[in-house]
């Protein structure tokens, strides 16, 4: 990340002691993250229980998926395994035993389980928790599928809802996440009635393949915020595309949002629509204004209102300080030169160091 | 496809190989770089392997696949690490990439491995992140091309573990190396970057699919606005950023994107030497992205470049930022000052520099 040193203020280093104590304090999260069951994520995981064993870690495994092929199965034959416990209607994660027993690494295969009634947690990622703030570093596996934002994607690729779901803020609060990615296996050859079920099939998986690669994506840029903030860097160009788009009370706004909408989506990028506050605005022109942020907040959009006397610069400091890649402004005056230059469009084509800026017509 | 050296990559395409074997795939190792890594040294064993070809220039000896007996041997797949390697000068093709190609269109299936710091149309957000320019660059469509993409992902931290283990390179190596891509905020980022490579080219082969499969009722591709995407090149070497972000925003959506240079006498040849040696390797790099080249017999820039935009429809015109707009006079004379008043009924883009800052 091309960065620069800036003086840090005592909220940002207060911010940062406090992160470096609670992370002392708390266990380290690791999450190996896949698409479908059968992509290789038990074995991933549970090859690095081996491998950490062999090193000499102690590391024991709190959980392990109800069916396992032979593979995992071998691994597990030199693992300490503290097995489900057997409650009524159900099992939950042995959390007293594994406390107790208190490993340097837990091994949780399955994080999306909803627990039967009357356990301390209603579901397993907060026994997580639990393990995390007992201290014990966790490494965990989970399908895309089970993340509960996503639940209106996965209706849609899938024709299910699943009732066991992760939040996607746990999984954005892992030290570590770990894609599994593999294609969704050819389907061979056989009847065309078959083969057509199987690409049906094949498309489904990639789908969810996009998914999970573009959530893990969101969790890595999270994490790179954290860092970055952490260490006092400023952003300057980052690797995921964010929009701006800068609105007037007189916007072309329907063509802005629209290419901004199209933009974003294919990039799997943010978009943000500000605006910078006017003295005296007529009630025509704050008539037209609200209507417009309307318009940005049904899309979806982070809505910013800026202060300032000068917009260009107050759209520049806040896009500077969001990492913004692209900026997308409107533009009626299109005569004559000095009016463009002394305009603010002038100056955020001018000073815009590290950001597209897409120019509309009005 | 990974985000650095040591992730990984070579050892889970030699895993696949075996796994092909044992399936009865007639596969040999076309090409494999061991750089000293015990675990993928032994996963390399046990595999048929073509061995290099030496070629010597400037009287060292280079050793690079060989091609042509891989082609004789005709296997029906054939593993060839690093991807975007460049040949030493004198071998038949100039890029590892292009002797892949050579094997496809023979037929022979073909297991590859590649950094995202080298794919072409990031090169300048890798420079920005990194601060390294990379210079063995893979065009976009040439990765398009490939029927699968797989991420190959391991978390910096236990990279950074690998690195200082000396898994990876040798420990001067490993310190000179952890200097550059190797610092964690740039680890981050080009993961991330990966990450986000590795989601479009999977959505790219599910509407690939959709298409080659006909009517999908269930869930089509959204469908995007037709857009048609020119890119003005002139002898600044910003030209190839401009190339570059034009290319992968029409690859994103789905849009043509052409490039043309404005010159008075309708060819090059009134230039002066270094622009016109400029101006051709900016069209040339456009021709190698895909990308159809014109040169406008014109005198006035803008007015060519938003007639021609015009005629042919299109509606993004991609420009570079212009140079000195720190004063008056030199606006004046710009471009892409005029393109903007001229063009009201399109999107003009400028395309930013993204020089690293300084550390």
């Amino acid at each position: 990340m091309a960065s620069e040193i800036r003086r840090k203020t005592p909220e940002e280093l207060l911010r940062e002691c406090q992160a470096e104590e609670a992370a002392a304090k708390k266990g380290h999260l690791k999450i190996f993250l896949g698409y479908a069951s059968g992509v290789g994520k038990s074995f991933r995981m549970l090859d690095e229980a081996r491998r950490r064993r062999e090193r000499g870690q102690d590391v024991v495994v709190g959980a392990i998926q109800p069916q396992v092929p032979p593979e995992v199965e071998a691994l597990l034959k030199n693992l300490e395994v503290i097995p489900l416990k057997p409650v009524d209607n159900g099992t939950a994660i042995d959390l007293e035993t594994l406390i107790r027993r208190h490993p340097v690494v837990c091994f949780i295969d399955g994080l999306a389980y909803n627990n039967p009634p009357g356990l301390r947690n209603p579901t397993r990622w907060k026994d997580v928790q639990d393990l995390l703030n007992a201290g014990i570093k966790v490494i965990a596996s989970v399908n895309v599928q089970y993340v509960a934002e996503l639940q209106k994607d996965i209706q849609a690729i899938t024709g299910k809802q699943v009732m066991q779901t992760v939040p996607v803020s746990f999984i954005e609060s892992a030290d570590e996440i770990e894609i599994v990615d593999a294609p969704p296996e050819e389907p061979m050859e056989r009847s065309a009635e078959e083969q057509a079920k199987a690409q049906e099939r094949e498309r489904r998986l990639s789908r969810l393949r996009e998914l999970a690669l573009v959530l893990a994506a969101d969790v890595v840029d999270h994490q790179l915020n954290e860092y970055l903030e952490c260490h006092g860097l400023k952003q300057q160009f980052g690797a995921n595309e964010r929009i701006l788009v800068c609105i007037t009370p007189r916007a072309n706004m329907q063509e802005m949002m629209e290419m901004a909408q199209i933009m974003t989506d294919r990039f799997h990028g943010e978009l943000t629509v500000a605006y910078v506050n006017q003295p005296n605005i007529s009630s025509d022109d704050q008539a037209a204004l609200d209507a417009r942020l309307a318009i940005a907040n049904a899309a979806g959009a982070h809505i910013e209102i800026l202060e300032g006397d000068d917009p260009a610069d107050a759209l520049l400091e806040f896009a500077r300080s969001r990492g913004i890649t692209q900026l997308f402004v409107g533009h009626s005056q299109r005569t004559g030169l000095s009016r463009l230059w002394g305009s603010p469009i002038g100056k955020l084509i001018r000073d815009s160091r590290g950001m597209d800026v897409r120019v509309f017509p009005q | 496809m990974g985000y650095a050296a040591g992730v990984g990559k070579t050892y889970k395409m030699l895993e696949e190989a075996h796994e092909l074997k044992s399936a009865g795939v007639d596969i040999v190792v076309g090409y494999f770089e061991p750089h000293g890594r015990r675990d993928t040294i032994a996963k390399s064993e046990g595999l048929e392997t073509i061995p290099r070809k030496n070629v010597d220039y400037r009287g060292s000896a280079f050793e690079e696949m060989d091609t042509d007996s891989i082609l004789a041997r005709h296997p029906q797949a054939c593993v060839v690490d690093e991807f975007p390697h460049t040949n030493v000068p004198g071998s038949a093709r100039d890029k590892r990439w292009e002797d892949v190609q050579v094997l496809l269109d023979a037929g022979v299936d073909v297991l590859t491995t590649m950094n995202i710091q080298h794919l072409e149309s990031l090169n300048d957000q890798v420079w920005n992140i990194s601060g390294v320019r990379v210079r063995e660059t893979v065009p976009d469509w040439v990765v398009q091309q490939a029927d699968e993409v797989v991420m190959v992902d391991l978390t910096p931290r236990a990279l950074l573990h690998r690195l200082q283990r000396g898994v990876v390179y040798e420990r001067a190596k490993a310190e000179q190396a952890l200097q550059k891509f190797f610092r964690e905020s740039t680890l981050v980022a080009l993961r991330e970057l990966a990450l986000r490579q590795a989601a479009y080219e999977v959505e790219h082969r599910i509407s690939n699919g959709q298409t080659l499969a006909g009517s999908d009722a269930e869930a089509p591709v959204p469908p995007i606005k037709h857009h048609k995407i020119l890119v003005l090149v002139t002898a600044s070497p910003r030209s190839a950023m401009a190339i570059r972000r034009a290319k992968r925003v029409s690859d994103f959506l789905r849009a043509e994107c052409f490039a043309v240079t404005v010159q008075p006498s309708g060819d090059l040849s009134g230039l002066p030497e270094s622009d016109r040696e400029a101006v051709d390797r900016h069209l040339n790099f456009a021709r190698n992205l895909h990308i159809e080249t014109r040169i406008l017999e014109a005198d006035d820039v803008a007015s060519a470049v938003v007639d021609f935009a015009r005629r042919n429809q299109v509606t993004q015109i991609f420009v570079t930022r212009p140079r000195g707009w720190s004063s008056l006079p030199a606006l004046s004379r710009d471009p892409v000052q005029r393109i903007i008043g001229l063009a009201k009924d399109m999107q003009i883009v400028i395309v930013s520099d993204r020089e690293p800052v300084a550390r």
